[in-house]
């Protein structure tokens, strides 16, 4: 087995591409704590003040307000369909099962930059019959993110399905439980950590979208991302780099939690 | 009667929905593609003959063979590492291809440019040890946007490599080995050919997503290296030109869909081997 471990050059190569990997995500923090107005890497004084202008400018808390608010109502309706969607290919195998889920899919294989295309000339029609669900308001946004985020959702739900025991289905069908019970009492009790898993991705997809959201907004419906992305063009704004470090420390968190209570799991396992 | 009736209510709704947010609206693009400004292909001549739309499709093409390129040779390595290698060695890939994964792209694009930019990292420190006396010009030019986009693309090359590599008859590993082949030999001569359909799908899939990128390109070639995603942007805000936008789309769409068929028959034949 020894022989056939990645050797030392093996092991070089990939840890130069892990520090490509770690790079701009680690390059942003010095950076933000610049007391210049514009990106450059402090050398001798140290500053805060891109931080509290995170908290002195209420854009930035509006705009993360906004990206939550889209976020769980996108989430919620696309893994509700998703659901629905899966489990009636699931259960009901029906013949087109390959092309029903390739349309369920297509907005996640199309080329973004079409796909925002085509939601903004959705929405653009739409306002034209009412203001609610419309180009730049945060309804039009939610629906928009839900029609993005819709096909990760059949996809983790269906691999979820895909390692139910079908047979524990047609032990509860030949007793005969109707469609309801089935899929309330017998299914979704299974893939209950599919569908928060389906849950939380929607919603950071959603969090973090901005290839469709800069067609379909313009001035109201100010996300947090399309916030940034107005800091970033022209002038980069440091502040970029301040909300930048929150969001990574965010994420890191998460994972690093995450392993280690799996961790912790494994060993408890091990030693029961 | 009754089956269908239930069909329609559980496969119904994200089907309606998909086709009335999605379909329908893509039809509009097509309708926008033959009548705007005036009915006809003249816009899909238009875009095939103006040398301009031609540069961006030649230099797009370019972009994404060499990001293709890059991505799949940085996450083989990578995931070599993440599949075979030591616990420790396994935890550690296996942090720095998630980390980077669940950060956003404009995070991304920004740490990048907190690196390259004229007074980013890389160019005050080469600066200050005085190896340089004028800032290099390491973005907002085409060179910007393939590492960019080869720093988003590595974790999505990894997975289908990982799979291929978990794949693998170690039998065979085994049997070179016994015939008395070399470690390097053994890696270039029954390793990489069989893990060669996972190579393709990575490379497929980089590829597919690299052509309709938008973000990445438009912050870190900085106006100067568009792309065909960026060209649509630009199309329909910024000098209108509704037609020639919708008429890109369509033709950057049948790409996409043509390459996805390939590698649909690709995956098939493949299983039915």
């Amino acid at each position: 087995m020894t022989v056939l471990r990645p050797g030392p050059l093996a092991a070089t190569l990939a840890a130069l591409v892990a520090v490509f990997l770690m790079m701009p995500l680690i390059a942003v923090i010095p950076v933000s704590f610049t007391p210049t107005r514009y990106l450059s890497v402090p050398d001798a004084e140290w500053s805060l003040r891109h931080y509290r202008a995170l908290i002195d400018n209420p854009a930035w808390a509006q705009g993360a307000w906004l990206s939550i608010r889209i976020g769980v109502v996108a989430s919620v309706v696309a893994t509700g369909l998703a659901l629905l969607f899966s489990l009636g290919i699931w259960m009901l195998q029906p013949r087109f099962a390959g092309l029903l889920m390739g349309l369920a899919l297509l907005p996640m294989v199309a080329p973004p930059v079409v796909s925002a295309l085509t939601l903004y000339f959705f929405l653009i029609t739409l306002s034209k019959m009412n203001s609610f669900i419309a180009y730049d308001t945060w309804a039009g946004v939610a629906l928009a993110h839900a029609v993005m985020i819709a096909p990760f959702a059949v996809v983790l739900i269906s691999v979820a399905l895909a390692q139910v025991d079908r047979r524990i289905d047609l032990a509860a069908r030949s007793m005969g439980a109707g469609l309801f019970t089935r899929i309330t009492r017998v299914i979704l009790p299974n893939i209950r950590f599919g569908i928060l898993t389906a849950l939380f991705l929607t919603f950071v997809l959603s969090w973090e979208e901005i290839g469709v959201t800069l067609f379909i907004t313009s001035v109201n419906a100010v996300t947090l991302p399309r916030l940034m992305w107005m800091g970033l063009r022209d002038n980069i704004d440091p502040a970029i780099a301040a909300i930048s470090v929150v969001l990574i420390t965010i994420v890191v968190t998460v994972i690093l939690t995450k392993a280690a209570l799996e961790r912790r799991r494994a060993r408890a396992q091990e030693k029961a | 009667m009754k089956q269908s009736s239930r069909f329609l209510l559980l496969i119904g709704p994200l089907l309606l929905f998909l086709v009335a947010t999605y379909l329908v609206p893509f039809l509009g693009i097509i309708r926008w593609s033959v009548t705007l400004p005036e009915p006809g292909l003249g816009q899909y001549k238009a875009a095939l003959g103006d040398p301009l739309v031609l540069t961006v499709f030649w230099r797009t093409l370019r972009i994404c063979a060499a990001v293709t390129a890059g991505a799949v040779t940085g996450a083989y390595v990578v995931t070599l590492l993440w599949v075979r290698g030591s616990p420790l060695q396994r935890l550690v890939v296996e942090l720095c291809i998630l980390i980077p994964f669940w950060i956003s792209v404009l995070t991304r694009a920004f740490g990048w440019l907190a690196l390259l930019s004229n007074k980013g990292l890389i160019n005050t420190w080469l600066q200050s040890l005085g190896i340089l006396s004028e800032p290099l010009t390491l973005v907002r030019n085409e060179f910007g946007v393939i590492v960019g986009m080869t720093h988003f693309l590595i974790p999505f090359a990894v997975f289908p490599l990982a799979s291929s590599m978990r794949n693998l008859d170690e039998r065979v590993l085994m049997a070179a080995r016994g015939m008395g082949a070399g470690r390097a030999r053994i890696f270039w001569q029954v390793f990489v050919p069989m893990t060669r359909p996972g190579i393709l799908g990575a490379g497929l899939v980089v590829f597919v997503f690299a052509l309709g990128f938008f973000i990445t390109p438009a912050i870190l070639g900085g106006g100067r290296s568009v792309m065909v995603a960026e060209l649509i942007y630009l199309r329909i805000f910024q000098s209108p030109d509704w037609g020639l936008g919708a008429a890109i789309s369509v033709i950057l769409m049948a790409g996409v869909g043509i390459l996805l068929a390939a590698m649909m028959r690709q995956v098939r034949q493949g299983a039915s081997k």
